[in-house]
């Protein structure tokens, strides 16, 4: 579904990605993680062919994802990203139906099947009661739904996702995430998501992909994965990994202060 | 569905509140004129042509404000705070005192063009800080920066003018409806035209545009040809209104927030309700600025001034939180 190919790519001639390469296979949950600034959101960006590459490619469905054109493109991938600006007071409605955009002619307006498609993307995110509300009035959590619901009503088959339960309390991260998961069995989408929990991750991805320094230091199953190894060295910070007695996936139990015990210790040895 | 019947609804009052400015602002005036005498009235007749240029000169500043307001992502973004219209009438004052005429009645126009263009570029070049994220204060700033050094090339080359021609630049920069081309009305009147049917034709691009240039470009959009097309748009409104009526500041700023309350921010609503909007506001300002200290005028652009800075204000008091993020 979409290959990444020995992706080297960064900013002002940087680079920030090196020798990145993966394949997502169709209908797969998989989950990009780790520290902050390795470079996880470059990667989504990458992918979704915002920011050009300086060796290697993206292949979607066939085509490298920055020849195949953007309306093509639109209509195969959709992308949350973190910070949109949502200051004007557009309806949830009209949100959603903006979604629709790939598949209208240049000039002209949505059909009867373009309401419908955004009436059912609505249905599927529980926000149809707010569709006459404007945006800038919606919760965190709603607002999140009703972006996911217009990222679904291009009717995409790769769903990318930057850290879509941020600035969300448990209960809307857990909301989103199980919305996620309904989609992605329902429909088959294949989501491509930028997490920052590790215990979320865990529990939601089939695979989880652990970019480290801009390489990709892991690739697997949460459980061949999240171990307490990995962690430490990923993260600089001791942990211990149980498992979670209610899906049997591993849980990621965080020890207060065992950072700055670790920092200590390594300047005691040096 | 529902707001389609709303704007229906808002398009009939906003015309028909466009037809009665016009008709107040025909009888209105230092000198009366009996009905019955109307028809043959050279007052009457530049009074029409007082008339047009409002309206066409109101819409077009509206719709460009609209435009710079979706592009920048930015509510307060509009020609006179940005710095575009100095930069118009900068190009204009030196065509009228190095005497240009090398394209005819456009060559006014083209000038005032030419400077809106280079004004709005230099403008976003300055404020953007990479990966087309423009923070609203640095947007604000560049452009009242560059609205100063303009301004003061304005009033360098204003000082340098040969006398005979000071008065005429002067109260032309300050804003005047007064029709002295009927030509030049013309070419005014078909560069908004023209303007207003790419708006309303394209405005769909608009909406998508106000969500940011990354998700446009998710969206399936074009996002560096879109905005091209559009800068040179608001440019070209700006430069031949500018090159006919002067500088009229905030008109792109009042009318377009008071008609996003009603109408709400759908462009394919806001556009057309603007341009209406637009025109019957800088019509009935122009009556204003005819009768108030009658026989004397005042500029025009002194009027929308008064009105329009305590409404930026407003609005910026109002922004604040967002101002700091």
């Amino acid at each position: 579904m979409v290959s990444v190919e020995d992706i080297v790519a960064g900013y002002d001639g940087r680079p920030v990605l090196r020798d990145v390469r993966f394949d997502v296979a169709s209908g797969e949950f998989l989950g990009l993680i780790g520290p902050n600034g390795c470079g996880k959101t470059t990667l989504l960006r990458v992918i979704s062919g915002a920011l050009p590459t300086m060796a290697g490619r993206v292949v979607v469905e066939g085509s490298d994802v920055r020849e195949i054109g953007r309306r093509k493109l639109a209509r195969i991938m959709a992308c949350l990203l973190q910070d949109l600006s949502l200051d004007l007071a557009f309806t949830v409605r009209e949100i959603v139906l903006m979604g629709r955009s790939p598949h209208l002619p240049r000039i002209g307006g949505e059909t009867k099947r373009d309401f419908e498609v955004a009436r059912h993307a609505m249905h599927l995110c529980d926000v149809s009661h707010l569709a006459d509300r404007p945006i800038t009035e919606m919760s965190g959590g709603e607002r999140q739904r009703v972006l996911i619901a217009m990222c679904l009503a291009q009717e995409p088959r790769v769903l990318l996702l930057d850290e879509p339960t941020s600035h969300l309390d448990i209960g809307h991260q857990l909301s989103v995430l199980d919305l996620m998961a309904k989609l992605n069995r329902q429909t088959g989408v294949t989501v491509v998501a930028v997490l920052h929990d590790l215990n979320l991750a865990a529990e939601y991805c089939q695979r989880l992909l652990v970019l480290n320094e801009g390489r990709v230091a892991a690739l697997g199953t949460p459980a061949e994965v999240l171990t307490a190894e990995m962690v430490s060295t990923v993260y600089g910070t001791t942990v211990l990994v149980e498992r979670n007695p209610l899906s049997g996936k591993p849980h990621v139990v965080l020890a207060a202060g065992a950072a700055t015990c670790k920092e200590r210790t390594k300047k005691e040895e040096a | 569905m529902m707001r389609d019947k709303k704007s229906l609804i808002v398009y009939g009052v906003l015309s028909a509140a466009l037809a009665a400015t016009c008709l107040l602002s025909l009888f209105l005036g230092a000198v009366h004129v009996p009905v019955a005498d109307m028809l043959h009235s050279n007052i009457i007749q530049l009074r029409v042509a007082r008339i047009l240029l409002g309206a066409i000169a109101g819409a077009g500043l509206s719709v460009a404000g609209v435009i710079f307001q979706s592009l920048l992502r930015n509510p307060l973004a509009e020609p006179y705070v940005l710095g575009v219209s100095s930069g118009s009438g900068l190009g204009a004052t030196l065509a009228i005192l190095l005497g240009l005429n090398v394209f005819g009645v456009w060559t006014l126009p083209g000038m005032a063009f030419a400077g809106a263009l280079g004004t709005i570029l230099l403008v976003y070049a300055l404020a953007e800080t990479g990966a087309g994220a423009i923070p609203v204060h640095t947007l604000l700033l560049s452009g009242a920066i560059v609205n100063a050094v303009l301004a003061s090339l304005l009033m360098f080359l204003v000082s340098v003018a040969p006398s005979e021609d000071l008065h005429s630049v002067v109260w032309w920069l300050l804003g005047n409806l007064q029709v002295f081309d009927w030509q030049l009305l013309r070419v005014v009147a078909v560069v908004v035209a023209a303007g207003l049917a790419v708006c309303v034709v394209l405005a769909r691009d608009l909406n998508v545009m106000t969500l940011g240039e990354e998700a446009a470009a998710h969206l399936g959009l074009h996002v560096e040809q879109t905005k091209k097309l559009f800068f040179v748009v608001a440019s070209l409104m700006t430069g031949a209104t500018v090159a006919a009526c002067g500088l009229i500041g905030f008109v792109g700023l009042i009318v377009p927030h008071t008609v996003r309350l009603v109408i709400g921010p759908d462009h394919r609503r806001l556009v057309p309700a603007s341009a209406l909007a637009g025109a019957a506001f800088l019509v009935l300002a122009d009556s204003f600025a005819r009768i108030v200290i009658a026989p004397r005028e005042i500029p025009i652009g002194v009027i929308t001034a008064f009105l329009g800075g305590p409404f930026f204000l407003f609005l910026l008091r109002r922004k604040k939180s967002f101002l700091r993020s």
